[in-house]
């Protein structure tokens, strides 16, 4: 279906405000115009509408509903922005700008996400979108912060675990558990989101397995749009590419040597 | 796509150096692109113009590391420049945002007093509704802020600027002066056909926890509301001494905000950071003063220009 306009900027009710774990919050928001035009990997600017902050935050879409009109975002609180965002109640009003940039590429057959931290609520829409096809393989510093197994239980077909501790899954980093998988298994992309020293270790052991990769940046923004380029970022070839408008999702290669 | 003067627009109609404008409202550049990332939001032949992202004659990849960051009812920004250069503009952009139908203002940047008159040519080109020179970026390390800081070199850049082009020059004054009144005499002297101000304060944020700079650059420019009263005072003040219209801009997102600076001697206003919080706020400011002029029962703009009542 083709959409008169690619972005929207509207008033969104808060439909609910959760808190999944230790300073992280799951926010569902009515917003049927940015709902149906979501793809998986895409994000929004949330502007928080009592003065308590200037510019907008960027904020990844971790699920689309587009017959319930509802878009959901899974943050963690790290300042301000976040601390005024996780204080919305359920009927308050926020702006929500978007959906923004470019997503994953959904057309891959056998796709393995790997996602660590707050990396892995993009992904987790991607898992969605995927229908059941991806696998997906998590990292964490314990198992307490693996509390995103329920929330890809039935997304995915096998869920892999590491931990740094060893208290759940593999002792490690997922970059310690991708070697073995990429070479068991059959994928032919790998999607990843997390902390950009992951994603580098990532994007060049799919590299050595010659297997496609996708890696999600984040960057600090100011418009959301590609107008102000603050988020501009270095590429292989040298170039300058925007985060907000370029990205979030690259090809691996585009952007780590 | 060309706006269809509304009714309630006839009102903001005004016209600038003989540019002609829907409304006396536009967006300040480095804040908007090239208009077209608004177009979702923004009726653009709306807009009185759109100032585009600075301009230079060779690409600039702008500085590294992080370069923006919210303040107290503000936010400093260190982009440095980056932009494609003026070939890629005039190949690329121009003929792609042409279809907007609006008043494109091309703000140009130079290293010497030289490439300021190389820049104003090239773009003397129709589609270009007017040359705005920049010598007020407080993130680059060469030209900018030299030319933007002494009345002299000021005053060469808009005579080489206008010995080049037809076009309306507009001079963009830096608040980080000792006296703006100097400088915007010194411009106008030189020709300038118009003055914007004010460019941003510049400003420093020192993180604390790594007790570093927040800035890949050290130092960002100031925008946004907190720079508000010292705008409109500097407006003020340069409305006094000089004949040429003035642009004031400066932490303005409402018609609230607007309507002072048009009250302080304002002729248009342009709009900036308020375009990152809200894309379709010029809209609503567009909106408001048009609200306003009717509920004063004033026709025209010029009605309310410089109108505050002192004493």
């Amino acid at each position: 279906m083709a959409l008169p306009k690619k972005k929207v900027a509207i008033d969104a009710k808060v439909i609910s405000q959760q808190a999944l774990y230790d300073h992280v919050f799951k926010l569902v928001v009515e917003a049927p115009e940015v709902a149906e035009r979501a793809e998986a990997g895409q994000f929004v600017q949330l502007r928080i509408l009592n003065g308590s902050c200037l510019l907008r935050r960027p904020v990844g879409i971790a699920a689309a509903d587009k017959d319930k009109g509802t878009v959901a975002f899974i943050y963690r609180v790290v300042g301000k922005g976040t601390t005024a965002l996780s204080q919305l109640k359920a009927g308050d009003t926020i702006n929500v700008l978007g959906p923004l940039g470019h997503g994953f590429d959904i057309k891959a057959k056998k796709p393995l996400i790997v996602g660590g931290g707050m990396g892995l609520s993009p992904v987790l829409f991607y898992a969605a979108a995927m229908e059941g096809k991806a696998d997906v393989l998590m990292g964490g510093k314990t198992a307490g912060e693996l509390f995103w197994q329920d929330l890809f239980t039935g997304k995915v077909q096998d869920i892999f675990c590491t931990t740094d501790d060893g208290s759940l899954g593999t002792k490690g980093f997922t970059t310690t558990l991708l070697p073995e998988l990429l070479a068991k298994k059959d994928y032919d992309l790998v999607v990843a989101c997390g902390p950009e020293i992951m994603m580098k270790g990532i994007a060049k052991i799919a590299k050595e397995h010659g297997v496609r990769c996708q890696v999600s940046l984040e960057k600090r923004m100011g418009c959301g749009l590609g107008a102000c380029l603050s988020c501009s970022i270095d590429t292989t070839d040298g170039q300058r590419k925007k985060v907000c408008k370029d990205g979030p999702v690259f090809e691996a290669g585009e952007v780590f040597a | 796509m060309s706006h269809v003067l509304q009714e309630k627009d006839q009102r903001l109609h005004t016209n600038i150096a003989g540019i002609s404008m829907n409304t006396p409202v536009l967006t300040a550049s480095g804040t908007f692109g090239f208009g077209e990332e608004f177009a979702d939001f923004v009726d653009l032949s709306r807009l009185g113009g759109v100032m585009v992202k600075g301009t230079t004659l060779k690409p600039r990849r702008g500085n590294d590391g992080v370069r923006i960051t919210e303040s107290p009812m503000g936010m400093m920004n260190c982009i440095g420049l980056e932009n494609p250069g003026v070939d890629v503009f005039l190949k690329e952009t121009l003929p792609r945002i042409e279809q907007y139908g609006m008043n494109t203002i091309v703000n140009i940047s130079g290293g010497t007093v030289e490439e300021y008159g190389i820049l104003a040519e090239m773009l003397d080109v129709p589609g270009v509704a007017a040359i705005e020179l920049n010598v007020s970026c407080p993130n680059v390390k060469e030209g900018g802020i030299v030319f933007g800081t002494d009345p002299k070199a000021a005053a060469a850049v808009v005579r080489e600027a206008k010995k080049h082009t037809k076009k309306p020059v507009i001079l963009k004054l830096s608040p980080n002066v000792t006296d703006i009144v100097t400088m915007a005499k010194a411009c106008e002297d030189a020709g300038a056909d118009i003055l914007s101000l004010i460019n941003t304060l510049m400003g420093m944020e020192i993180n604390i926890h790594t007790q570093r700079p927040t800035l890949g650059n050290i130092t960002g420019g100031l925008s946004g509301p907190c720079i508000k009263p010292v705008a409109v005072r500097m407006v003020w003040q340069v409305a006094q001494a000089v004949n040429v219209p003035i642009i004031g801009m400066g932490g303005i997102s409402s018609f609230e905000d607007a309507i002072e600076f048009f009250l302080a001697g304002a002729s248009a206003v342009a709009v900036g950071t308020a375009n990152f919080a809200d894309p379709n706020v010029t809209m609503k400011i567009c909106d408001g003063i048009d609200n306003y002029l009717a509920e004063h029962k004033l026709d025209s703009i010029e009605q309310l220009v410089g109108k505050v009542q002192i004493d």
